[in-house]
């Protein structure tokens, strides 16, 4: 994987480099302007953003807005900013985060390793839940939750990720053991080792790429989530999603624009940091399995 | 009494038999390979015998304990495998403690085990190393370390020297030979290798499409083939197998082969086995090694029959060590082993010695060995 030969299909003149990094930048520079409107208008007054000039630095720079959308702007009835929201979001994500790839992973572990009768239409069926459009689930979900007591609570919220993700979290993992020699299984079953020991001896500590990728794909599904966030929260349990929509569209009031910018770069912020802290992890999970490293 | 024993075993998938009747047993001490060709149940055969695989009937019994429905880890074994199989994760001293770890020995005495082992195999100096950084050959031992270092009843190696180059393959063969004379142990090794099976074993097992074809010693399996497929399996280059017409002269038997564009070659067979003469005047199947057709100076002089007749040298491949020639006998190519050097020319005719003690026939149909 390391010491890859320089030869490849493209040629290394001059003039293509340069093209290339043209394109490159050019698209780079499409692809963040969005992000740029965001952050040079949250750190603007409100009096300049008005005066139009979305692409222009700020004349007065404060950072006023991001203090507002913090912990102070009104968010439905109460002006409580995003910060309990933020909290409720993390309190919801990191534990559904866990669970499904924890159930991922051994999900993987026994569709590869101990194949049962039926084990493939079973991994099947699993998939086919990847398909499924979350608003077909929602009416079903919510009878399920309301008999389950978990209506409008944090843990009913994680339950319905956990289960949307475990589709995903599966077959991130059976295709990554499905390519790690059984022969070690087997070893280590000779050695004694009993079933949830060979996982968590022998197979989690091969799994770190995989399990960043289903890490990352996790927290920004349910992270970004807003539909499951809008049906099933309860007043004390709004994620950040959706406490940013109101935020946004509050009708009292001015639109304070760059609240919302602020807001808006504070809710996709965790997402980002994922991705940073780990993407290469993320390539490299991705890509295991398909070449041969 | 047997060390290993398995009787009658079957093993299907579904509809699908792949082990067939299989009945072998092994003294104590004993080295047992099995071999065939890819697909035969080899491999399968072992993972029964090592509990991986469950079996559909019969029974294995090691030390007189049977152990069929017993688990892998619960059968006093260590197995070896085809890609050493060592955990990626763990240091070679990591990997060898695992067994240990896991039944709770203690610490020091896992340490004393590893010492121990890693002495014996040299490869203290690889104690703190991952797998990953290790050579081919170094691997290998640490496999067998790990194997070693559990002190069990039966050893199984499953093809462990396949994954090799040509010339590692001869030492850890050697050292494979040497580990078992010093440790006294009974060992079950699996490879697809004729040689490696000639030169390990005690006993053979020679395995077709889950059927046990011949099980016997070494010399037994190469000098008495029971049927054809063993006789050209075992033995590199193959048996010559060539078709022969036996013929009664009053005395005694003789058996001629088709020659090209010649009279036939009729070689007489005075210590014929007993119950070729019920051939006679009808079609055999004549098996002679290369090494027994020979130059008639190279020939064997404590042989009691050596036959000597014509034939025309097709191709002429010196090999350093040996020459060997090609010709055509009964309809199909035959090799002969000549020494080194022989004068003999491609497009010649030459003399040929048969050393007919060591010619086998087969019956045609069935294609088992005339007795």
């Amino acid at each position: 994987m390391s010491a890859q030969s320089p030869d490849n299909i493209i040629s290394h003149g001059r003039l293509t480099r340069a093209l290339i990094y043209a394109a490159l930048i050019l698209f780079a520079v499409f692809y963040l302007l969005p992000l740029y409107v965001m952050l040079v208008n949250s750190l603007k007054p409100l009096e300049e953003i008005r005066q139009g000039g979305m692409l222009n630095l700020p004349k007065v720079w404060t950072v006023e807005p991001w203090l507002s959308a913090w912990s102070t702007a009104q968010i439905g009835v109460q002006p409580t900013g995003l910060r309990p929201f933020f909290i409720n979001s993390i309190l919801m994500v990191v534990p559904a985060v866990a669970i499904s790839t924890v159930i991922g992973a051994l999900n993987g572990y026994v569709l590869t390793k101990w194949q049962f009768r039926g084990s493939n239409i079973f991994f099947g069926l699993l998939l086919l839940s990847c398909f499924i459009p979350f608003q077909i689930v929602l009416i079903p979900m919510a009878r399920i939750l309301g008999m389950l007591g978990l209506a409008g609570s944090l843990w009913g919220l994680i339950l319905v990720h956990v289960v949307y993700g475990i589709g995903f979290t599966t077959l991130y993992f059976r295709n990554y053991y499905e390519n790690f020699p059984t022969e070690l299984v087997r070893a280590a079953q000779i050695d004694g080792a009993s079933f949830f020991q060979i996982f968590y001896r022998i197979l989690l500590p091969s799994s770190g790429p995989i399990i960043v990728v289903s890490v990352i794909w996790q927290f920004t599904n349910i992270w970004n989530d807003f539909l499951f966030g809008a049906s099933f929260s309860g007043a004390a349990t709004t994620p950040m999603t959706v406490a940013l929509n109101n935020l946004v569209s509050s009708s009292t009031g001015v639109k304070e624009y760059n609240v919302h910018f602020a807001g808006a770069i504070l809710a996709a912020l965790p997402t980002l940091i994922v991705y940073i802290v780990s993407g290469r992890y993320f390539v490299r999970g991705l890509m295991s399995g398909a070449v041969k490293g | 009494m047997s060390f290993l024993k398995i009787s009658n075993l079957r093993k299907s998938y579904g509809a699908l038999e792949i082990l067939k009747d299989i009945n072998l047993e092994i003294e104590e001490g004993g080295f047992l390979v099995l071999v065939g060709p890819s697909g035969c149940g080899k491999s399968t055969l072992l993972n029964t015998i090592a509990g991986l695989e469950p079996i559909t009937s019969g029974d294995i019994a090691i030390d007189g304990r049977s152990v069929a429905g017993l688990h892998p880890s619960k059968r006093d074994i260590a197995m070896v495998f085809q890609s050493y199989a060592l955990y990626p994760n763990m240091t070679v001293a990591g990997n060898i403690a695992f067994g240990m770890e896991i039944r709770g020995v203690p610490k020091e005495e896992r340490d004393r085990a590893i010492k121990q082992v890693a002495d014996m195999l040299q490869i203290g100096h690889l104690l703190d190393r991952k797998p990953g950084q290790l050579s081919g050959g170094q691997r290998q031992r640490v496999a067998m370390g790990r194997a070693l270092v559990r002190d069990p009843k039966l050893f199984l190696f499953d093809e462990p020297l396949s994954n090799l180059d040509a010339k590692l393959r001869v030492d850890m063969r050697t050292e494979i030979k040497r580990l078992h004379h010093r440790m006294k142990t009974t060992i079950v090794y699996v490879t697809h290798d004729q040689i490696e099976a000639m030169t390990l074993a005690s006993k053979i097992a020679v395995l077709k499409d889950g059927v046990l074809q011949q099980f016997g010693s070494p010399s037994e399996i190469y000098n008495n083939p029971a049927n054809t497929f063993v006789a050209d399996f075992m033995g590199s280059p193959a048996m010559n197998l060539l078709k022969g017409r036996v013929e009664g002269n009053g005395t005694g038997l003789a058996v001629s082969l088709a020659r090209h564009e010649a009279e036939p070659l009729v070689l007489a067979v005075p210590h014929a086995p007993g119950n070729l003469s019920a051939y006679a005047g009808k079609e055999v199947i004549f098996g002679i090694r290369p090494e027994a057709l020979t130059d008639p100076d190279g020939a064997d002089r404590n042989a009691r029959t050596v036959a000597e007749g014509d034939c025309l040298i097709e191709v002429v491949e010196p090999a350093g060590a040996d020459t060997f020639a090609v010709t055509n006998l009964g309809g199909k190519e035959i090799v002969a082993r000549l020494r080194a050097d022989v004068p003999i020319a491609a497009g010649q005719t030459a003399r040929l010695a048969f050393n007919l003690d060591k010619a086998v026939f087969f019956d045609p149909a069935s294609q088992l060995r005339i007795a």
